[in-house]
């Protein structure tokens, strides 16, 4: 089967007056259709980038990008951004409207994604009434209300306190593997990455390549991350990813 | 003095807050009347009784009269009604082309950055200097009085209001980008909505410029209105005539930018009441 997407060789550096800033390198990999992969690496080693050019906000200096049959993309950023001058439900169609595609078909989609994820009954709410798990519910219909063939995920807990943190991303986690997604996360945190990926990949250090690839099985059910953590595989995959991601904390401190 | 004790036993935490916060209100508005009945009474008196020139310094009692006189022959509806509505045309022309202006600017970048040193000459060139030439263009009249109120406010304004379309978050823009949207979605569903509240305060400012604006130009170029009365008035040694315009003038003031700021109060009370 096709990949739904494939990197070959990309690279891409920032450049200012006096510089450039080498972000991307040459790098490569593939997404299979379904597939949850997840993108750890140092903070600051150009992870958003990688997502800024597979998004196509940015264009890639080398290399290329390719998208499988088609390459509708949804992005869930790191704050969940609700307009406050919007109701849930109209901050929840803005994908529509801005593809002026608010069909009857669309927005009964979408008021099924509202019941689904418990956010009905709020529909008619300003964004600050919600509690924060309820914000990222909504942000992430917002994104799936446009049924993307990818989604892209850059670091959509991190702004949230740990223990809610816990249960979205499970949350989050289990809607889109029920829905079949093919999703890519961004994260630092490796805990999040084993818990909801299908594989991790670790980038080093700026300029990021790819240095480490790793596939996540659990022979147990993936909705609970606390019997996931709590198993032995976990601790085995948290301690190959750590060691990985510490090899290039070292050589900063030593820098 | 049992009575108390029960009395302040009785109250919650809740209502001493209440009563402490009125009391507190009250206070203000008791000592806002005293300046504003002290000032008013040494001014009567040190003119009544001589201390103070009356023929130079007017009185409080001398203006109620001639404010009465003013109402009586109909002439002070005349010369307050040409103020007022020159103020507020060249205040919503101002709005109107500032919004404008300062949107074309967000819309294309690099001509806000062409623009910008005719800007900022423009908005700190004492617009006074150019009321002479306004009335060698557009003759003496309410045209000339208009535009001089538009050039008061309106680079200052654009100024701002672009400056509050950039500081928009980096981030929401992204978020309509990567939703499909364009330049003109991001102006229409973000920059917009996000920034009424800052318009709404910028109106604040410009109402007031817009008057001053407004006076410089009857100072100039009129036969009627408040500006043109506080001219007359000083040539010809009237001048309980400027000083109860100048009254006026600050009843105006207050009036048009309490009309704005009940605007923003609504706006904020309806955001607010939606979000309960």
């Amino acid at each position: 089967m096709k990949p739904v997407l494939s990197l070959e060789n990309v690279s891409y550096s920032y450049h200012n007056l006096k510089s450039e800033t080498p972000a991307l390198s040459e790098i490569s990999f593939q997404v299979k259709e379904g597939e949850f992969l997840a993108i750890a690496g140092p903070s600051g080693c150009g992870k958003s980038t990688l997502l800024s050019i597979i998004a196509g906000l940015l264009k890639p200096e080398k290399g290329t990008l390719s998208f499988g049959s088609s390459c509708r993309i949804g992005y869930m950023l790191q704050h969940d951004h609700l307009f406050e001058w919007r109701t849930i439900y109209q901050n929840v169609i803005l994908g529509l409207e801005l593809n002026k595609t608010v069909t009857k078909e669309n927005t009964d989609y979408v008021l099924q994604l509202l019941k689904d994820y418990g956010l009905y009954s709020f529909r008619d709410k300003k964004p600050s009434e919600l509690s924060g798990g309820m914000r990222q519910r909504a942000a992430l219909i917002r994104t799936m209300a446009t049924k993307p063939d990818l989604l892209l995920l850059d670091e959509p807990f991190s702004a949230l306190d740990f223990q809610t943190r816990l249960t979205v991303s499970a949350d989050i986690g289990n809607i889109i593997r029920s829905t079949g997604k093919t999703a890519i996360l961004i994260t630092h945190d490796l805990s999040e990455a084993i818990t909801l990926a299908d594989r991790v990949l670790v980038l080093s250090k700026r300029p990021a390549m790819v240095k480490y690839e790793l596939p996540i099985h659990f022979e147990i059910d993936r909705t609970s991350p606390l019997a996931i953590r709590a198993t032995p595989v976990y601790q085995t995959y948290f301690n190959l990813l750590w060691k990985e991601l510490s090899d290039d904390l070292s050589d900063n401190e030593i820098n | 003095m049992i009575f108390q004790t029960t009395k302040s036993t009785n109250l919650t935490n809740q209502q001493a807050y209440v009563l402490a916060h009125k009391k507190h209100h009250h206070r203000v508005t008791f000592f806002r009347l005293l300046i504003l009945f002290t000032f008013l009474f040494v001014w009567e008196y040190t003119t009544s009784v001589g201390y103070v020139d009356i023929f130079f310094f007017s009185s409080p009692t001398a203006i109620l009269r001639y404010l009465y006189d003013m109402i009586m022959d109909l002439s002070f509806f005349r010369h307050t009604g040409i103020t007022l509505l020159e103020t507020i045309a060249s205040f919503l022309l101002v709005t109107f082309f500032s919004l404008a202006l300062a949107t074309l600017l967000w819309y294309r970048n690099s001509l806000s950055e062409i623009l910008e040193p005719y800007l900022v000459v423009l908005n700190s060139l004492p617009k006074s200097a150019l009321a002479p030439l306004l009335i060698v263009w557009l003759g003496t009249g309410s045209k000339t009085i208009i535009v001089a109120g538009i050039s008061v406010a309106v680079f200052g304004s654009i100024i701002s209001l672009y400056t509050g379309f950039c500081q928009a978050d980096e981030d929401m823009l992204k978020l309509i980008y990567t939703l499909g949207g364009n330049r003109k979605d991001a102006l229409f569903k973000v920059i917009l909505p996000s920034s009424v509240p800052m318009i709404l305060s910028n109106m604040k400012v410009n109402i007031g410029l817009s008057l001053v604006g407004v006076i410089i130009g009857e100072f100039l170029a009129a036969r009627q209105g408040l500006g043109y009365l506080i001219i007359y008035g000083s040539q010809v040694f009237q001048l309980n005539m400027v000083i109860t315009s100048i009254m006026i003038l600050c009843a105006i003031a207050m009036g048009l930018y309490k009309i704005i700021q009940t605007l923003e109060h609504s706006y904020k009370k309806k955001t607010n009441t939606l979000n309960r």
